[in-house]
């Protein structure tokens, strides 16, 4: 029996292990992909210091980091059902059945689709799908494509994408339906680009962002936006156009792209036709937390961290005994925070094991992921310092009501 | 339409060359050892995978991480499996599914 499994070779997941097996715990990582990383992987931006974060060398080094520790890692092996028993918990993987006295969650992350019409055809495609074909794999998703839905992850994908060669015709908006709602809306997406605006080099983006402080001026800053957009990394953003429809018959050949109005409203006669092999949709990114659900953890939903997250405290320990969280299933944040929530999953799992006198440590490490946070680069959720607090509210609540 | 990128501003040349033999459909095809079948796939110039089992209509890679299932395809006499989690081997034989028949529903179609 392992001391401890982590599920998920990410960031969180390769940090929890290498912190565990400094702590002398032998523990056993496995992931469903066919390499150690992640969605760390596919990471590729330059930062304002001028240095290129590489995911594929972060991912290599947390990987080499945790072979010499004696970690193992077992790829290609999907988990379906976990379960307790006793004091020890039972993994239904793939190739066989796994056991150990504690348990890390790290499973990332997934997309929320954009149900558009003709989203089923060959060539559409996530935008991390995108993203990993490119940067990964290094194969493109195609010649010339149209990303919908714009938000932080799509805007740095698109650069990405143009790294590689890949031309991006347009950054453009879903149709708004029920489901698309706040991506389709131009002034909440703009809200939301205010964000990212610290990496464009686009005199409209950051004269926009101090423009556009107050709701007021934001909505004019809509109304008067430009109908043809304007250019981030010589990439079109088209906040007043909507893709309503993706065109093809065994795969895809263009979009269907018309003007909208400031609320979202389609403009009559406006419709025209975008030449493309593939399509990105960016529908965002929601915590993956399958397993915690068969686990038996409480969720809350949190919608500054991207979803339903499993309640976890802030030593990543969930009010299941032994089931621990870190990463992004506890919400959604970039690899750098994910790195510093799996050590304090690592030190929390290695004290309960035995380990004494980690208390300020594990002080430290949590101090050291708010600080991370704060100089995050590219944060996904405006007010996810509000969010983490939430969930702190919540276990507090629980905990004092518990039996 | 969906080449290697071999040389990349950032990321540097293309570091493997180990190509192997796979077959999808019965043609035969040339990928990188050790990639992922989705990719190699795709870098033949291949994007439906599937079509679906109710309609037909065309599939191909969704998510590329083994989330939405859209890319399963039969690999050596298994069916269902994901071909974006997939490392390609030598001599992989790979197959699309195809429609099932819906007799039910084709009967009421052309009776009710």
């Amino acid at each position: 029996m392992n001391d401890v499994i982590i599920i998920g070779a990410g960031p969180a997941g390769l940090s929890a292990a290498i912190t565990c097996a400094k702590n002398g715990l032998s523990s056993l990582v496995i992931d469903e992909y066919l390499k150690p990383g992640g969605r760390l992987l596919g990471q590729l931006y330059e930062e304002p210091s001028g240095f290129w974060w590489n995911g594929i060398k972060e991912s290599e080094s947390l990987y080499q980091e945790a072979i010499e520790l004696d970690v193992q890692i077992q790829l290609n092996t999907s988990v379906h059902n976990i379960e307790k028993e006793n004091n020890y918990w039972i993994i239904y993987t793939e190739t066989g059945i796994i056991y150990s006295e504690q348990l890390l969650l790290a499973t990332g992350a997934a997309e929320s689709p954009i149900p558009v019409p003709g989203w089923t055809l060959p060539g559409v495609m996530s935008v991390g799908a995108a993203q990993v074909m490119t940067n990964v794999h290094r194969i493109k998703p195609g010649e010339r494509g149209v990303i919908i839905g714009v938000n932080v992850l799509s805007a740095a994908i698109a650069m990405e994408l143009q790294l590689a060669g890949v031309k991006v015709a347009s950054l453009t908006l879903p149709k708004m339906n029920k489901v698309t709602q706040d991506a389709a809306q131009p002034g909440e997406v703009l809200d939301s680009l205010l964000h990212v605006s610290h990496m464009a080099p686009s005199k409209v983006i950051r004269f926009g962002s101090k423009l556009m402080n107050n709701d007021v001026m934001k909505k004019i800053g809509v109304s008067f936006y430009p109908k043809q957009g304007f250019k981030m990394w010589d990439i079109p953003i088209q906040l007043r156009k909507a893709v309503i429809e993706i065109c093809g018959e065994e795969a895809v050949t263009g979009v269907k792209i018309a003007t909208i109005s400031a609320n979202g409203e389609v403009v009559k006669g406006s419709e025209e036709h975008i030449d493309c092999d593939f399509i990105c949709i960016a529908g965002g990114l929601y915590p993956l937390t399958e397993l915690a659900a068969v686990a038996g953890c409480p969720f809350y939903l949190v919608e500054e961290l991207g979803g339903y997250v499993p309640l976890h405290n802030e030593q990543m320990e969930t009010p299941i005994e032994n089931l621990y969280v870190a990463g992004n299933i506890t919400g959604i944040e970039g690899a750098k925070v994910a790195i510093k929530q799996g050590v304090i999953a690592g030190l929390t799992i290695s004290g309960n094991a035995g380990v004494s006198g980690l208390t300020q440590e594990i002080r430290r490490a949590i101090k050291l992921t708010e600080q991370t946070r704060d100089n995050a680069y590219i944060q996904f959720h405006p007010d996810v310092k509000k969010g983490r607090k939430a969930i702190q509210e919540k276990w507090k609540d629980c905990m004092s009501t518990a039996p | 339409m969906s080449e290697r990128i071999y040389d990349h501003p950032v990321l540097g040349a293309l570091k493997e060359n180990e190509y192997v033999t796979f077959s999808f459909n019965d043609e035969e095809y040339k990928g990188l050892k050790d990639e992922s079948l989705a990719a190699a796939l795709l870098a033949n110039g291949i994007r439906t995978l599937r079509h679906h089992e109710e309609t037909g209509r065309p599939r191909g890679v969704y998510c590329n991480i083994g989330h939405c299932f859209e890319c399963r395809v039969k690999v050596n006499g298994k069916s269902g499996v994901r071909a974006c989690l997939t490392p390609l081997k030598e001599g992989m034989v790979v197959e699309s599914g195809g429609k099932l028949p819906t007799p039910v529903r084709d009967w009421r179609a052309e009776n009710e």
